[in-house]
Order: structure tokens, then C-alpha cells, then sequence
């Protein structure tokens, strides 16, 4: 029993960091429709930004993260400016394609800034096994539980931003209808700096805490795949979703590897999360709380 | 309604030509629209009313001729801007945030009226909640006069047409306008529907004095109404005048009827 409690725990943490970078891609989803398939390498470029400020400059762990997040704001600015702009009432499919455009760019750009090889990312979260869990004879890793907390706080966050405010008002209706949007006065340049401004800074969390797990380096781009499955399972639209699925992603993937996996030779962590999405395409395809959104053609 | 309390021009549209490439869709349109005015745009399929609209808000640039809203001329300007100058719209094929309830749409048209800054709204504190709440009962009130109470929560994706016209036309009256644009508020409803939608634009435009001018192809709803008719053909206007002058203009009932040939 404890085994399996310890298995489903750190299956529940490893979602949550998956959730992570779910939530970068919810918040474009969701306040233009565009699915942004750069979000990973975001993520790995506002860590490499902020291991660049502090081995480069010797800036201090406060001064980097603020500093990394202007860069992040900056970069929202430029790709509005020089992509989104240019492709007002484009097919989706067209901006999906200038993203992958960005994914390349800001790979690119990382490498030339920082340079390519491995880094070290300490920021001072602890690290190491949860002491009165490890008692219990379960082993948590604090630098997971950290970033579970830090999670909830950015999604409450995050939640109480979309349904309560104005400008979280606008980003749905953005999302929704640009047509409409302009008329009722929303300005859709400014909806789309604040939003990837938003994920910007969403991607430098999720950059942060694999950063300090696993060294900076450029696969972190790839856990941007991960993310797929727990959009598909949570919904492309909803914040919560994002969370829920990642963790129903981790915990199922974990529990399937330690008990399914003897029987079937093992491996199945690998693929059970996308064997989970595809269920849900043939079932649910909206997710598990995404908006139904009917089409009348 | 000849002797209603009608203003000053508050809109004047001076030879306004829009094409498409080749295809010429507005050619040299003159009209106004004064202050507190039902004024319609009536034509056939084509004829170049909802691109006059579009013209109006900003969504269309055209290539020559002017416009004068509140005795600001301008060639051409962004669909905001003309937001933020008091014209609200609704669309032909209804275009609502279908994911969003009925409230948070009409919240949406208080876009305007709300000015807090990024700061606060994501903190949901101090000023920001104050202004929230204060916008909410202007919403409040807007669904009290529609009528709309029972769908306040509901996602209007699944609102039946009628209704989605009528939420519609909730988040057009949210932001306040002078100059309301409605582009065949009544296309698609049965006669009750449109007679509620009929009450709903007089009550609009005797209660808050909200100039209108809107798009209809139901003639007996267009008479009644309005104050002067616009016939558009082609992109040309074929006439401009009370509605009696109208419907009685050769052009406009040949436009609508076709020109009998005399050899057949």
C-alpha cells in the first residue's frame, strides 16, 4: 500500500510539472486560438535567459527573475509586433505554422545568446526528499512538492485573472470572435501582447522548475510533447484542465509503468499518455472540461 | 413619427467609394443621420449595405470620400476607435462570444467603460473590484430591459437564434452608444420574435434617444420605423428620403421588381 501511494504521489507531482507547460498553451488557446507550438522552446528560452543573467552579468536570484520576465515581455512585444500583426483573420492553421516558425527562431536565438551547452540552475529551491514523508517511508522530492505549490497559486491566479477582469473578459471574447472583439473596442494588439506576455511568464515557471530538475539544456523544448496529452485529456480551453490533466497523466502513466508494465515487458510510460489522449479523442474530444464549442455549418 | 424631436447630423457619410479589387462595392455614397433618427439602409442582396456598416465602424477602409461622426471627419479609422467615439454594432450572422454567458457578454460591450489598469485587475483588488461591481449593475439593468433575466448564466453558443439576436443586441446598448448599427436585427425570427425586437428598437431609441441606423429587408418593419430610408443598388444609391417618398420612387420599386420588358 505504501508503494503504491508513494508511486501515485510522485506520478501526481511529475504531472503537475507537466501541467506546467500545458498552461503556457491553454492561455494562447484560449485568448486567440492559436495553438502555439513554440511554448516549449519559450520555456526553455526564458530559463537559458535567466541562467544567462546570473552567470553573465552575476545578477542576483531576484534581479535575474525580474529581468528575465522584462525579457519575456519584451519578446510578447516583438511577436506581436512582427508576427501576429500580419496575420489578422488568418486561418488557424496559418498561425500555427508561423509559430513553428518561432519555435526554430527562438532555438536559434538561445543558442546564439547563451550558447548550447548544459546548465546548472540553481535559484535555491530545495532540493532532495521531503524529510516527515520520508519518515512515513515515502519518497517526495521537495523540489516537486515546490513546484505543486507554485502551480496552484499561478492557476488560481490565473482563473480569478480570466473569469473576474475585464481584460481576462477580453481575452475570451478575443479568443473567440476578433470581429466582434473590435467592436465593442477591445484592442486585439494589445489583448495579444498581454496574453503571450502572460505565457511568457507561465514558460519561465515551467523553465524554472525543469530547469532545477534537470539542467537547462535544449530537450527541454521537448517536453512541450508531453504537454500534448494533458491539453487533449484537459481541454484546450480550460486553466483547471490543464492542471487536472497533467496530474491524471502522471499519476496513470506512474501506476501504469509499475503495474501493467511487467506484464507487458515494460516501457509504458512512454507512450501511455498518448494512448490515454487518443481514448479521449475517439470519446471526449473536447476534454474533460473544455467548451463545447457547436459549429452550424 | 414626422413630428419626432430629431437633432442635428451627428453622422454624415461624403463620397464614399469602396472596391474590392475590381469589384466596386460602394460608389459614391452621400447620406446623413441626425441626432435621435431611425434611419434605414434597404437594397437587394449585394447591394452594398453591410459594407456601408462596415465602413461606418471602422472595419472597411474606403478609398475615397469622408465621414463625420460627431464633427470628426476622417478618411478611414480602426474599428476601436470608432468604439471608443460611441458607435456599437450588431452583426448579420449574430457574432457573440458563444463560450462566454449571456452576462459576461454584455459585460464584454462595457469593455469601454472600464479603465483600470492591468495592475490592479490581477490582483482583483481596490479600485478594479469597485469598478467591477459598478459595471455590473449597468449590465444587470441592460438584461432587465431585454427581458433576459432566465439566460443571465447561460453560454449563448446554445441559445436558440432569437435570443442570441437579443443578447446581441444587449452588448451593443452595454457600451452606451450614440450611434447604434444594426445589421438585420430581425433576419431569421418568427413575428413574434420580431415584433419583440421591433418594441425593443423603438424603446432603445425613445428611452435613451440612441440614434440607430440599421439594415432590415422586411419593408412593413423598415415603414414603420424608420425616420428616412436609404435604397442602395449595386453599390449605388438608388434613393434617400421618408419612407412614403421611398416607396413610391420609380427606381427603387423597379430595383426591387425588375423592369418589365416590352417586347415580352
Amino acid at each position: 500500500m505504501l508503494f503504491f501511494i508513494e508511486v501515485a504521489l510522485s506520478g501526481l507531482m511529475a504531472g503537475v510539472m507537466y501541467s506546467l507547460v500545458a498552461l503556457g498553451f491553454v492561455l494562447i488557446f484560449k485568448a486567440s486560438g492559436i495553438f502555439n507550438f513554440a511554448q516549449g522552446v519559450m520555456a526553455l528560452f526564458a530559463a537559458l535567459t535567466l541562467v544567462g543573467l546570473m552567470e553573465k552579468f552575476n545578477f542576483p536570484v531576484w534581479l535575474a527573475i525580474i529581468g528575465t520576465i522584462a525579457v519575456m515581455i519584451a519578446l510578447a512585444w516583438l511577436i506581436e509586433r512582427v508576427m501576429l500583426r500580419h496575420l489578422v483573420n488568418q486561418e488557424p492553421i496559418i498561425l500555427f505554422m508561423a509559430t513553428i516558425g518561432l519555435a526554430y527562431v527562438l532555438e536559434g536565438m538561445g543558442d546564439l545568446l547563451w550558447g548550447s551547452d548544459v546548465k546548472l540552475l540553481d535559484i535555491g529551491i530545495p532540493q532532495g526528499a521531503w524529510d516527515w514523508l520520508w519518515d512515513q517511508g515515502i519518497y517526495v522530492e521537495k523540489l516537486e512538492l515546490f513546484a505543486a505549490g507554485t502551480a496552484a497559486i499561478l492557476v488560481i491566479f490565473l482563473a480569478i485573472f480570466f473569469q473576474k477582469t475585464r481584460i481576462g473578459r477580453a481575452l475570451r471574447a478575443v479568443a473567440d470572435d476578433h470581429q466582434a472583439a473590435l467592436s465593442v473596442g477591445i484592442s486585439l494588439h494589445t489583448i495579444w501582447v498581454v496574453v503571450w506576455s502572460v505565457s511568457g511568464i507561465v514558460a519561465l515557471v515551467a523553465g524554472i522548475m525543469w530547469g532545477s530538475k534537470s539542467g537547462v539544456q535544449f530537450s527541454l523544448s521537448l517536453i512541450a510533447l508531453k504537454a500534448l496529452p494533458v491539453l487533449i485529456l484537459g481541454g484546450f480551453t480550460s486553466v483547471p484542465g490543464a492542471i487536472i490533466g497533467g496530474m491524471i497523466i502522471g499519476v496513470g502513466e506512474k501506476l501504469a509503468e509499475v503495474y501493467i508494465g511487467p506484464m507487458v515487458g515494460g516501457a509504458i510510460e512512454n507512450w501511455f499518455a498518448y494512448m490515454l489522449a487518443l481514448a479521449f479523442l475517439l470519446f471526449r474530444p473536447q476534454g474533460l472540461f473544455g467548451e463545447k464549442i457547436i459549429e452550424r455549418v | 413619427m414626422n413630428d419626432r424631436n430629431v437633432g442635428d447630423v451627428i453622422l454624415k457619410v461624403e463620397n464614399i467609394s469602396l472596391s474590392f479589387g475590381v469589384m466596386k462595392v460602394l460608389d459614391n455614397i452621400n447620406f446623413d443621420v441626425r441626432q435621435g433618427e431611425i434611419r434605414s439602409i434597404i437594397g437587394p442582396n449585394g447591394a452594398g449595405k453591410s459594407s456601408m456598416l462596415n465602413v461606418i465602424n471602422g472595419f472597411y477602409h474606403p478609398q475615397e470620400g469622408s465621414i463625420t461622426f460627431k464633427g470628426n471627419t476622417r478618411k478611414q479609422m480602426a474599428p476601436q476607435v470608432a468604439a471608443s467615439q460611441g458607435i456599437a454594432r450588431t452583426f448579420q450572422n449574430i457574432a457573440l462570444f458563444k463560450g462566454m454567458s449571456t452576462l459576461d457578454n454584455i459585460m464584454t460591450g462595457r469593455n469601454l467603460k472600464m479603465k483600470t489598469n492591468l495592475f490592479w485587475q490581477a490582483l482583483h483588488l481596490g479600485p478594479a473590484r469597485a469598478e467591477e461591481l459598478e459595471n455590473r449593475e449597468a449590465a444587470e439593468r441592460i438584461i432587465d430591459f431585454l427581458d433576459i433575466q432566465a439566460i443571465r448564466k447561460k453560454p449563448v453558443g446554445k441559445l436558440p437564434y432569437g435570443l442570441q439576436k437579443r443578447v446581441e443586441l444587449g452588448r451593443a446598448l452595454a457600451a452606451e452608444p450614440e450611434l447604434l448599427l444594426l445589421d438585420e436585427p430581425m433576419a431569421g425570427m418568427n413575428s413574434e420574435e420580431k415584433e419583440d425586437m421591433c418594441r425593443f428598437i423603438i424603446d432603445v431609441n425613445d428611452e435613451f434617444g440612441t440614434t440607430i441606423t440599421l439594415i432590415e429587408h422586411d419593408m412593413g418593419v423598415v415603414m414603420d420605423l424608420s425616420d428616412r430610408v436609404l435604397v442602395l443598388d449595386y453599390g449605388k444609391q438608388l434613393a434617400d428620403g421618408k419612407p412614403d417618398e421611398v416607396r413610391n420612387n420609380q427606381d427603387v420599386i423597379d430595383a426591387y421588381l425588375g423592369i418589365p420588358h416590352e417586347h415580352e
